[in-house]
């Protein structure tokens, strides 16, 4: 598997994450193909967030060998490999301007000029068509979070990673976010990590799922695998809602 | 009262020359104390402001914070030893003139537009400089986007840092002198006319002030809400 590398966006070897003497990360091997959407499941403080910072390079890792896109990863990367990466955070941050010009905020720092029509096109995909020139202080959580969807998605990178996306969202709004990001792949053909706590989510989208537990990948398998013959018994544990910590 | 308040209003109407030289040589020099105290200031508090995780912040905001209530005639003495003639700075031949008044008042400004920054700055939530990174923002984006989303904290920081400025009478008075034509500002020239017990012009000099001070905030307040979202 190893051996094709020209098929994997991400190649990790050994990767541990430290922070104050605490082991939050322990990774020994972890490849990200492209095109690939990969869901990553796992309870509160596993480490997914952590690891999603580390694939955007926004963190340096406390050791380990990164292999992103034929590149071997330094501790900071230049400008230029870190927008081949965008992530939706967790609890996204959005400026304190106009729904508009927070979809168009990266664009605008690569220095483009942002397409009247796809800027339409993006604003109604995620439903806000009639929100474009409202501030955002004066959006509803869900709305937010799609604001935040769109800025990400709007940059069409080599490698998408979704923090808990649809965590805020009416099923209505799960269900078009979800079509969002399946549209958004068949067309951009881009690698997309996905954290969700929603297991159905995971299976609805994922090609690939991977349990994180304290730190540790314990399996990464295809989907139908993962949900239905597992390797690991702490997968199906994990899946059954049986408490693991 | 009521006399010297009339005499100082058509003083003022009357556009006095000796009024307007000094109103003049002290917007020239607030404003070069404001200008510099930005250019040095602003970076430095927005750099504490996003290092989070320094060790010595508490002890640096600490400092900062003794350094807002710094007596300005303490520092007027320790730019007049510096300055004079035997101090290490003396070949500059500052003393008494215009420079010595802005090296003064930018020392003075400097913990107040730092310490004010930093807390606009660093106000701003914490993983905020990782999610424009990660949209693809340089570290010059990152900071240029952190203070745009402080500008209200940061236009506070300056106004109360002009304020302080054009305010000040005990450093600017012992390094200045308060020479006629070359170092009077508003402030010394208030306390002279007030000595000499002119206090129609000594008002008229006060309303001066506060007039500056008000068109100063104005403009800021303006420029606050001028192009408040780019499209
Ligand atoms: N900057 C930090 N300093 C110290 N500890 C941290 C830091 N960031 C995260 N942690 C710790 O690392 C662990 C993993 O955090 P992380 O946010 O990656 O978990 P997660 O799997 O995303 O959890 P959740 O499902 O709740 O979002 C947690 O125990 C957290 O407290
Ligand atoms: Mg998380």
């Amino acid at each position: 598997m190893i051996n094709d590398n020209n098929q994997l966006l991400y190649n990790i070897n050994n990767l541990h994450q430290i922070y104050n003497g605490r082991t939050i990360l322990n990774i020994n091997h972890l490849s990200i193909y492209k095109q690939e959407i990969l869901a990553i499941v796992g309870p509160n403080g596993a480490g997914k967030s952590t690891l999603l910072r580390i694939l955007n390079f926004l963190e340096a890792a406390h050791n380990g060998q990164i292999y992103f896109d034929g590149e071997s990863i330094e501790k900071t990367p230049s400008i230029h490999t870190i927008r081949k990466v965008a992530m939706m955070f967790q609890n996204p941050q959005l400026l304190n301007k106009s729904v508009r010009s927070n979809i168009e905020y990266g664009l605008k720092l690569r220095g483009k000029r942002s397409n009247e029509l796809v800027l339409q096109e993006t604003l109604k995909n995620v439903g806000l068509n009639q929100y474009a020139q409202n501030k955002v202080s004066s959006l509803s959580g869900g709305e937010l979070q799609r604001v935040a969807i769109a800025r990400t998605l709007i940059l069409n990178t080599k490698a998408l990673l979704l923090d808990e996306p649809t965590s805020n969202l009416d099923p209505y709004n799960t269900d078009l976010i979800e079509q969002l990001i399946r549209t958004h792949h068949k067309l951009h053909k881009s690698t997309i990590v996905l954290v969700t706590h929603n297991l159905h989510q995971a299976r609805r989208l994922a090609h690939r799922c991977a349990l994180l537990l304290d730190g540790n990948l314990i399996e990464i398998s295809s989907t139908k695998d993962f949900f239905e013959k597992p390797n690991d018994k702490r997968v199906s544990e994990f899946i059954h809602g049986k408490i693991i910590y | 009262m009521p006399n010297s308040l009339t005499e100082s209003i058509s003083l003022i109407l009357s556009l006095d020359k000796d009024l307007i030289d000094i109103t003049l040589l002290t917007l020239r020099i607030t404003l070069s104390s404001l200008t510099l105290s930005i250019i040095i200031g602003l970076p430095i508090g927005t750099l504490l402001g996003l290092s989070r995780h320094i060790p010595a912040r508490g002890f640096i905001m600490a400092f900062l914070y003794t350094g807002m209530g710094l007596p300005p005639v303490v520092v007027g003495l320790v730019v007049f030893i510096l300055l004079s003639r035997s101090g290490p700075m003396g070949h500059l031949e500052w003393l008494f003139s215009p420079n010595a008044m802005i090296l003064a008042q930018t020392i003075i400004a400097l913990p107040i537009i730092v310490g004010l920054t930093m807390a606009s700055t660093g106000s701003t939530h914490p993983s905020l400089p990782q999610q424009v990174t990660s949209l693809g923002a340089t570290k010059l984006q990152t900071a240029i986007t952190i203070l745009s989303e402080s500008k209200y904290g940061l236009l506070a920081a300056i106004a109360a840092t002009y304020g302080r400025i054009v305010a000040e009478v005990g450093a600017v008075l012992l390094v200045g002198g308060n020479i006629e034509t070359k170092t009077r500002v508003l402030t010394t020239a208030i306390v002279l006319e007030t000595r000499k017990g002119a206090f129609g012009f000594a008002l008229g000099l006060g309303l001066i002030l506060l007039t500056i001070t008000f068109v100063a905030n104005i403009i800021l307040l303006r420029f606050g809400n001028w192009n408040n979202d780019q499209r």
